[in-house]
C-alpha cells in the first residue's frame, strides 16, 4: 500500500454545463492533513464531495479529471464499486449534526450498519466494535448511549456519532466537510483535537474542508485555497500564512475581522439600562401537567451608553438571543427595562409602538430576516410608514435611498426583491432598515455570523461608522469572540442564562476572571481546550 | 437577462430599473415551469376555451334567433324580448320563435332569422321532433334529447357554465374564509389555535350529506341558497394548509424585524405572512375546484341540489341512470364531468409541479 491516498488530477466539475470547479489538483498521503479553504460558493465542498461521487449526477459532470483513491480511479467508476468504497476506505463527517444523523434509528443500529455492510459482522461483534469507536471518539458513557437517539445527544455529541461512524472501517481517508462550523466553540476545540488525534492513531490521511482560517491553521499540514471554482494556490501550512503568493489569499488572511471599537465618550447618556431582567418558558404541557419552567435567563442586568456597543457572548443555549428579544419586547419578561428614561416593562402594545422606533434589531441570517416578497424600497419604507405617516411617497422615497446610501449600498437598487442580493447586501439592507427610523439603540443578534470572512470585515466596519457617526448604542450579541473584539465595549459572558462575567471588553479579553470565561478565550483564540479542565 | 443580474461581491449593483410591474423572476421560472408541463399548458388552455365558449351559451345554444329582420326593420331577440304582438300576433308575451305559429307570422312579414348553431336553450321542449322521447342522438339534436324533449347538448353547455361558475364561486368563498382561520390560528397559535383546531374538528366531523338533505327540504334551493349551504363545510379544506404555513412562518425573523417595526398584527398577516401561504393555497385551488364541481353534480345526482328546470349535469346523471335504454343521456353526462374534471386535476398538478422549488426550469 502507497503512502498515496488519494490524487485528485486536473478535477473539473460541472453543474447543468457550467463549471462550477476547474482543473483542481492536490494529493494527500498518509498521516497527512490537508485543508481546503474558501468562501461559501468557492466550490469546496463540490471538491469533495466529487471523491466520494455523491454529487447528483443527473445534471453534475466531470468534464476533466481523474480522482484516485488508493491508486484506483473513481470518476466514471461503476456504482458497485463505490459502494464498496464509500464508508470502508473513505469517511465522511458532515457538517450539520443535526440533521446527518437518522432521527429515528438509535445509534448503535447507525453505527453497525455500516459493519454490517462492509465487514459482514454480527449482532455481537458488531456490539462490541461499535462500544469500541465510541469509546475512540470519546463518547462519555458509551454503554448507555448505545439506544440513545440522535435528539438525546448535544451537537458535539453527535459530532462523535458521526466520526464514529465515519471511521468504523478504519478508512485510509476521512474528509471532514466544516466538521465544527455547527458547534459552539469550546466544543469546537474539543472536536478538532479529538480528529487530530485520531489521524495520528489511525494513520489516515484528513481531508478537512472549511473556511475557518483559525480551524486551518492548527489543524493542516498543507492547505489549498480555493475561490470561485478556482484553486488559486497551494502549499504547506506555514508557506501560505506567512507568504501568501495569490492576492486572493493574502485578502483573505487580511480579511479577519480587526481594529479596535469606536472611542467611546464615557459621559454619554445611558441608553438602555435593564435590571433583573428575567424570561422563563413554560414547558408543561396540557391542564393537568406539573408545572416546569425553563429559565432561559436569569436576573440579568445591562448597562448600554449612547455611542458604545455592550457586547454579549456565550454558547449556544446561553440565553443570549432570549435575553435580546426580551429587551426589545417581543417576548415577555419580568424586571425593568428603560430606554432612556422610558420603562418598556408592562406597557402595553399600542403604547409601546410608538418607541418601536428608538430601538431597533438587525438578526443572523440575512436570508431570513428580510420578506422574499417584498421589494428593498417596500421593506425599508415599512417603519417610515408607521413613524412617520406624514412624509409623502417621494419623502419616504428619498429617505429610503439616503439609509441605502449610509449603509453602502447602490439606491437604484431600491425596486428588486432581496433574493437577487448577496448575503453581506442582504444584512446591509437589514441595517438600512433599521437605522431610517434614527433609532437610539440597535441590538445585533449575531449580524456577521452567516456571512464570509472578507464580508464580515466590511459588515463590522459599516457598524463601526454608524456608530462613530450617530452615536448608536450598540448590543452586539456574537459567539465569535474575534468580531466582538472588534466592536464592543464592554462585555458580558452568559452561560445558561446567568451572567457569568462582565467588565470591560479589553479588561476580558485580557485577563478573564473565571474559568468559563478562560475556557471560551481559550477556544476562539487559539482553539485548544485545556482551559476547560479547570 | 440583463435586468437580473447583481454583482456578486459585496458592492453596488449595477441597476438597469427593471419596470415594476414585470413578472420577478421567480414568477417568470414558475411560468416557464408551468408551460414546460404539456399536458398542463394544453389543459388550461382547453378548459379556457371552453369556459369562455360557455360564458357565452346564449349565441351558441338558444331558440331565440340571434338576428332577425322582419317588415324592413332588424330585432335582436338574443338581446331583447319582443312581444308576440310586434310581428303580428295575438300574444303580449314574449314571442316563441320556435313555434310554427311564429315562424309563419315572421315569413309573411317578409322576415328572416338567424339561428345560433344550436336552435335550443337548454329548457326548450323540442315539440315538432318526430320520435318519441328521450330521443337518439340525430342532425337535430347531436346528442339527442332528455326524457321531456330537451335536447342535451344545449343543456351541457348551459350545464358546464352553471357548474363551473358555481364551482369557481364556491372554491373563492371557501378559500376566503379557510385563509382567513386558517391565518388567524397560525398566527396567533396557542390558545386561539388550541380552540380553533377543536371547533375546526367537531364542524369537520357534522354528517354533511344529511345536513344538505334536511336543510334543502326546509329551503327550496337554488343557486345562491345552494352555494351558502356548501360553504358551510367546505372552507375547512384550506385551514390546514394556511395554517401550518403561518405556523411556520410566525417565528421567522423578518416577521420579528416587522414586529420591532411597531407593525400590527393584520399588516403583519397581510403584508409578510400572507404571501408564504399564497404558494401552498394556489397549488390547492384547482382541486378544490374540482372537489365543488364534484359536490354540486353529486347531489345533483342525487335530487337534494338544483330545483327541477335548471340545467344541472347531475341532472343528466341521474336520466342517464333511470334512462338505461338510452344510453347518450348518462355518456355524455360522463364525458362532460370526465373531461372537465380531468382537464381540472392537469391544470391543478402542472400548478403544483411549477410551484415546487426543487424543480428548476429546463
Amino acid at each position: 500500500m502507497s503512502d498515496r491516498i488519494l490524487e485528485v488530477d486536473n478535477l473539473s466539475v460541472a453543474f447543468r454545463g457550467e463549471e462550477v470547479v476547474r482543473n483542481v489538483s492536490f494529493t494527500i498521503d498518509r498521516g497527512e492533513t490537508v485543508a481546503i479553504v474558501g468562501e461559501s460558493g468557492s466550490g469546496k465542498s463540490v471538491t469533495a464531495l466529487s471523491v466520494m461521487q455523491l454529487l447528483p449526477y443527473q445534471y453534475a459532470s466531470h468534464p476533466t479529471g481523474s480522482i484516485l483513491v488508493d491508486g484506483k480511479e473513481v470518476v466514471g467508476a461503476e456504482e458497485d464499486d463505490m459502494l464498496k468504497l464509500r464508508g470502508d476506505r473513505v469517511g465522511m463527517v458532515f457538517q450539520e449534526p443535526m440533521t446527518s444523523l437518522n432521527p429515528l434509528h438509535h445509534i448503535e443500529k447507525q453505527i453497525s450498519e455500516v459493519l454490517y455492510v462492509h465487514r459482514g459482522m454480527g449482532l455481537v461483534e458488531a456490539r462490541d466494535r461499535t462500544l469500541e469507536l465510541l469509546n475512540l471518539v470519546g463518547l462519555p458513557r458509551p454503554e448507555e448511549r448505545l439506544r440513545s437517539y440522535p435528539h438525546e445527544l448535544s451537537g458535539g455529541q453527535r459530532q462523535r456519532v458521526m466520526i464514529a461512524m465515519a471511521l468504523a472501517n478504519e478508512p485510509d481517508l476521512l474528509i471532514a466537510d466544516e466538521p465544527t462550523t455547527a458547534l459552539d466553540v469550546t466544543i469546537q476545540a474539543q472536536i478538532l483535537e479529538l480528529l487530530d488525534e485520531l489521524k495520528e492513531r489511525l494513520n489516515m490521511a484528513l481531508l478537512l474542508i472549511t473556511h475557518d482560517l483559525g480551524v486551518v491553521r492548527k489543524m493542516a499540514d498543507r492547505v489549498c485555497v480555493m475561490t470561485h471554482g478556482d484553486m488559486v494556490e497551494q502549499g504547506t501550512a506555514d508557506q501560505i500564512f506567512d507568504q501568501p503568493q495569490h492576492e486572493y489569499t493574502r485578502a483573505l488572511l487580511a480579511a479577519e475581522p480587526s481594529g479596535d471599537p469606536v472611542p467611546a465618550n464615557e459621559d454619554a447618556p445611558i441608553a438602555m439600562n435593564a435590571r433583573d431582567v428575567k424570561v422563563e418558558f413554560d414547558l408543561a404541557k396540557g391542564f393537568f401537567a406539573k408545572k416546569s419552567v425553563l429559565t432561559a435567563v436569569n436576573q440579568v442586568s445591562v448597562v448600554v451608553r449612547g455611542g458604545q456597543t455592550l457586547g454579549i457572548v456565550g454558547e449556544s443555549g446561553s440565553g443570549k438571543t432570549t435575553l435580546a428579544m426580551a429587551l426589545i419586547r417581543l417576548i415577555g419578561s419580568e424586571g425593568s427595562i428603560m430606554l432612556g428614561d422610558t420603562e418598556l416593562q408592562g406597557m402595553k402594545s399600542k403604547a409601546l409602538r410608538a418607541y418601536r422606533d428608538q430601538i431597533q434589531i438587525v438578526f443572523q441570517d440575512p436570508y431570513g430576516s428580510l420578506p422574499p416578497r417584498l421589494s428593498v424600497n417596500q421593506i425599508i419604507e415599512a417603519g417610515l410608514k408607521i413613524h412617520q405617516p406624514e412624509l409623502s411617497p417621494v419623502e419616504r422615497r428619498t429617505a429610503v435611498s439616503a439609509s441605502l446610501v449610509e449603509v453602502g449600498l447602490d439606491p437604484e437598487a431600491q425596486d428588486r426583491y432581496p433574493h437577487e442580493f448577496s448575503g453581506g447586501q442582504r444584512q446591509r439592507i437589514a441595517i438600512a432598515r433599521a437605522i431610517i427610523l434614527k433609532p437610539r439603540m440597535i441590538l445585533l443578534d449575531e449580524p456577521t455570523s452567516a456571512l464570509d470572512l472578507s464580508v464580515q470585515a466590511q459588515v463590522v466596519d459599516l457598524l463601526r461608522d454608524l456608530q462613530r457617526r450617530y452615536q448608536l448604542a450598540y448590543l452586539f450579541i456574537s459567539h465569535d469572540l474575534k468580531v466582538v473584539k472588534a466592536l464592543a465595549h464592554e462585555l458580558v459572558v452568559m452561560k445558561d442564562g446567568v451572567i457569568v462575567e462582565q467588565g470591560p471588553s479589553e479588561r476580558l479579553f485580557e485577563s478573564p476572571e473565571t474559568d468559563y470565561t478562560k475556557a471560551l478565550m481559550a477556544a476562539a483564540f487559539e482553539l485548544t481546550t485545556h482551559e476547560t479542565s479547570a | 437577462m440583463s435586468t437580473t443580474t447583481v454583482q456578486p461581491t459585496d458592492g453596488f449593483v449595477i441597476d438597469d430599473s427593471a419596470p415594476r410591474w414585470q413578472m420577478s423572476p421567480l414568477t417568470k421560472r414558475r411560468w416557464a415551469n408551468f408551460k414546460a408541463n404539456k399536458r398542463g399548458y394544453f389543459s388550461l388552455w382547453a378548459i379556457s376555451i371552453m369556459m369562455v365558449l360557455s360564458f357565452f351559451a346564449e349565441f351558441i345554444a338558444n331558440d331565440k334567433p340571434l338576428i332577425m329582420g322582419y317588415n324592413g326593420s332588424l330585432y335582436v331577440p338574443v338581446l331583447v324580448s319582443y312581444p308576440e304582438t310586434e310581428f303580428g300576433g295575438v300574444f303580449e308575451t314574449e314571442a316563441r320563435y320556435t313555434s310554427h305559429a311564429v315562424q309563419d307570422l315572421i315569413d309573411a312579414g317578409d322576415g328572416w332569422m338567424i339561428w345560433p348553431l344550436i336552435p335550443f336553450s337548454y329548457d326548450t321542449i323540442d315539440l315538432y321532433t318526430e320520435g318519441a322521447v328521450p330521443e337518439a342522438p340525430s342532425a337535430r339534436h347531436w346528442l339527442g334529447t332528455d326524457d321531456v324533449g330537451r335536447d342535451v347538448t344545449a343543456r351541457i353547455i348551459y350545464g358546464f357554465r352553471l357548474s363551473i361558475l358555481f364551482g369557481l364561486a364556491l372554491t373563492f368563498f371557501s378559500s376566503i374564509i379557510g385563509i382567513a382561520i386558517g391565518a388567524t390560528q397560525g398566527y396567533f397559535g396557542g390558545l386561539v389555535d388550541l380552540i380553533g383546531q377543536r371547533l375546526v374538528e367537531i364542524w369537520a366531523g357534522l354528517p354533511v350529506l344529511f345536513l344538505i338533505i334536511i336543510l334543502t327540504s326546509m329551503i327550496e334551493p337554488n343557486p345562491y341558497v345552494l352555494l351558502g349551504l356548501l360553504l358551510l363545510f367546505n372552507w375547512m379544506s384550506l385551514v390546514a394548509v394556511v395554517r401550518a404555513e403561518f405556523l411556520r412562518t410566525r417565528n421567522f425573523d423578518y416577521v420579528n424585524a416587522a414586529r420591532a417595526l411597531g407593525e400590527t398584527d393584520s399588516v403583519i398577516i397581510v403584508k409578510y405572512v400572507l404571501p408564504n401561504a399564497m404558494v401552498a393555497t394556489l397549488t390547492f385551488l384547482p382541486f378544490l375546484l374540482n372537489g365543488s364541481i364534484t359536490t354540486l353534480t353529486s347531489l345533483d345526482f342525487l335530487g337534494f341540489g338544483l330545483p327541477a328546470g335548471y340545467p344541472s349535469l347531475g341532472e343528466l346523471l341521474a336520466q342517464g341512470k333511470a334512462n338505461i335504454q338510452a344510453p347518450w343521456l348518462g355518456l355524455s353526462g360522463f364525458f362532460t364531468l370526465a373531461i372537465m374534471l380531468t382537464l381540472l386535476v392537469f391544470v391543478g398538478e402542472a400548478v403544483r409541479d411549477a410551484f415546487d422549488p426543487r424543480r428548476s426550469a429546463t
